[in-house]
């Protein structure tokens, strides 16, 4: 469905040019969640821009559900839908005015339009807003409208440019669950891009890791956390020398990576923590140790984020 | 489905939406009503200062308040165009197949009958003051001046597309519209002026575009005046939606 090769986007500032996406190549195949997480300022927003015709690559091509991105650009726009993170719905029009008038733009006749409307009203649990003014509608009320309005097409692929920022957690997973049933109904290929890890992870099948502006990772969420090695332990020791000891102890055996002390807690990674925490433990009785608490969890896709870039996704990107 | 069809709704939308909320069409048309009121009666003493052309006050006046109409009543059109671009409703548009010229061209069409409305009640109000002007004449400039809103409203939207924010583009217009306003004489004929005022207004079409509508309402409807005045207003015609049609067809706008 999607195919980039080298998707590269500068822009002028004042004093030099700036690569806000800098060479992205981007495989999607049909019927595909494909998640592209990131955090603020990484390219996310940009590179579907570009794929979506809205912003034209300095570099690189792609071909859209089988349409060159660049001279076929019309072609690309017909089979695509596109919501974008702050929605495009005007506040003053009526629910089923905006559904009507955007399927007439693809060409569809008001009756179809009209039609169609109503029955993805119906999917996205909005029925009986036909009549409302857009702005009456809550939070979650609109995103899931700006969805209907770029599925009017029964476009084979969407895009959903954070579909779920500033939305409450209930209507998060409510929307979650529509996205799913969209795949699953109707084949629908997603592209969408996000900055929670939650999201990446329960929705997507596929994820890629952008920052800035450079594809860092790819993989089905459970690989890329299995790719980190083994589980995550954290040691609470008695107090503080007790903490550097046990990082010593640690070190000097094989099979942990290298110890985090940071207070009285000593954070390490083991292949499978079942297997080799009663070693650990053994090894830190032999030196007189006795840890006070002990803490195991998956590695959760914030530990991939740090440890593939260095920062944790909610730090503020590094200044442009 | 074409672009004229296409223009047509986008024209029915934008046409809905002002009439949901008309505050700013009735804001606009009263403007000129007031001029008409309070600055009217002024100029029929000054009618008989010398060089001031031929005609009674009002044939000068009413012609000069339409275009100032045509003027400003389209060249603020870009406002509603940024609370768009904010909405996210003209990017939602351009992920459609739809003609990036439908986009503009149907706001235009909406932006020029609303002021055609305008202007056919300031006529009709202005004739009540005292204006006596031929028929033909009359409608002709009204033409005229829904061109110039044409105009106008291209470059208008052009120009906040470009800019994008509500701030950029009242400078913008503050900075044109005051000049543009002193060298048309849309407010007083520009015959008033010494000598090298008139040379620099001759320079602005918008002051040839004044003196044909002016000429239209005295019935002279072949002089070189009006045929001045159409040129000038085809010219800017062309010049708007050039402006316009390029800055919607930009793919990264």
């Amino acid at each position: 469905m999607i195919e980039a090769r080298g998707l590269t986007r500068s822009f002028k500032t004042r004093e030099r040019v700036v690569g806000a996406v800098r060479g992205v190549d981007i495989d999607v195949g049909q019927g595909e969640i494909v998640g592209f997480l990131g955090p603020n300022g990484a390219g996310k927003t940009t590179t579907q821009r570009m794929l979506t015709t809205l912003l034209a690559p300095s570099a690189g091509s792609a071909r859209v559900v089988g349409y060159d991105l660049a001279r076929e650009a019309i072609d690309v726009r017909r089979r695509i839908g596109y919501v974008a993170q702050s929605g495009g719905t005007e506040p003053e029009a009526r629910v089923g005015e905006e559904l009507v008038d955007h399927g007439r733009l693809y060409g569809l006749s008001e009756a179809e339009a009209a039609a169609r409307g109503a029955a993805l009203l119906e999917r996205l649990d909005l029925q009986d807003s036909w009549e409302r003014l857009v702005k009456t509608l809550s939070g979650g009320q609109r995103r899931r409208l700006d969805i209907a309005l770029g599925l009017i097409h029964e476009p084979p692929l969407l895009f959903l440019d954070e579909p779920t920022s500033g939305l409450d957690p209930q209507a998060r997973a409510n929307l979650w669950a529509h996205i799913r049933a969209l795949r699953a109904e109707h084949g629908v290929t997603v592209f969408l891009t996000t900055h929670y890890l939650e999201e990446a992870d329960t929705l997507c099948d596929r994820i890629l890791v952008i920052d800035e502006g450079l594809i860092v990772a790819q993989g089905p969420p459970e690989e890329l956390k299995r790719g980190l090695a083994g589980d995550v332990v954290a040691l609470t020791t008695l107090d503080v020398e007790d903490a550097g000891r046990a990082a010593l102890v640690l070190e000097a055996r094989s099979g942990a990576s290298a110890p985090e002390v940071e207070g009285v807690v000593v954070r390490f990674h083991l292949p499978s923590a079942a297997d080799g925490l009663p070693q650990v433990f053994r090894a830190l009785d032999d030196a007189d140790i006795a840890p006070v608490g002990v803490e195991v969890h998956r590695p959760t896709l914030d530990d991939v984020f740090l440890s593939l870039t260095g920062r944790a996704l909610r730090d503020e990107p590094v200044a442009a | 489905m074409t672009t004229a069809s296409q223009t047509w709704l986008i024209f029915r939308r934008a046409m809905r939406l002002s009439l949901r909320n008309p505050v700013w069409v009735i804001i606009g048309l009263v403007q000129p009503i007031l001029y008409l009121a309070l600055f009217g009666p002024l100029l029929e003493r000054v009618a008989s200062t010398p060089g001031f052309p031929a005609g009674d006050s009002w044939q000068v006046f009413v012609p000069g308040l339409l275009v100032q109409l045509g003027i400003f009543g389209a060249a603020f059109v870009g406002f509603g165009l940024v609370a768009e671009l904010r909405a996210g409703v003209v990017e939602r548009m351009r992920v459609t197949p739809a003609s990036r010229a439908a986009l503009l061209g149907g706001r235009v069409l909406r932006d020029v009958v609303v002021l055609l409305v305008q202007g056919a009640l300031l006529t009709v109000t202005a004739v009540a003051f005292g204006l006596r002007a031929p028929i033909g004449g009359v409608l002709l400039g009204l033409v005229v001046v829904a061109l110039l809103g044409a105009a106008f409203a291209s470059a208008s939207y052009a120009a906040a597309l470009r800019l994008g924010t509500e701030d950029a583009l009242a400078s913008l217009l503050n900075t044109l519209a005051v000049p543009l306003l002193l060298l048309s004489g849309i407010l007083l004929p520009m015959s008033l002026a010494p000598g090298w005022l008139r040379t620099v207004s001759d320079a602005n079409p918008l002051k040839h575009v004044v003196d044909g509508v002016r000429a239209l309402f005295l019935g002279e409807l072949g002089s070189p005046t009006v045929v001045w005045g159409v040129v000038a207003v085809l010219g800017l015609v062309a010049a708007g939606v050039a402006f316009g049609t390029r800055t919607f067809g930009r793919e990264s706008s």
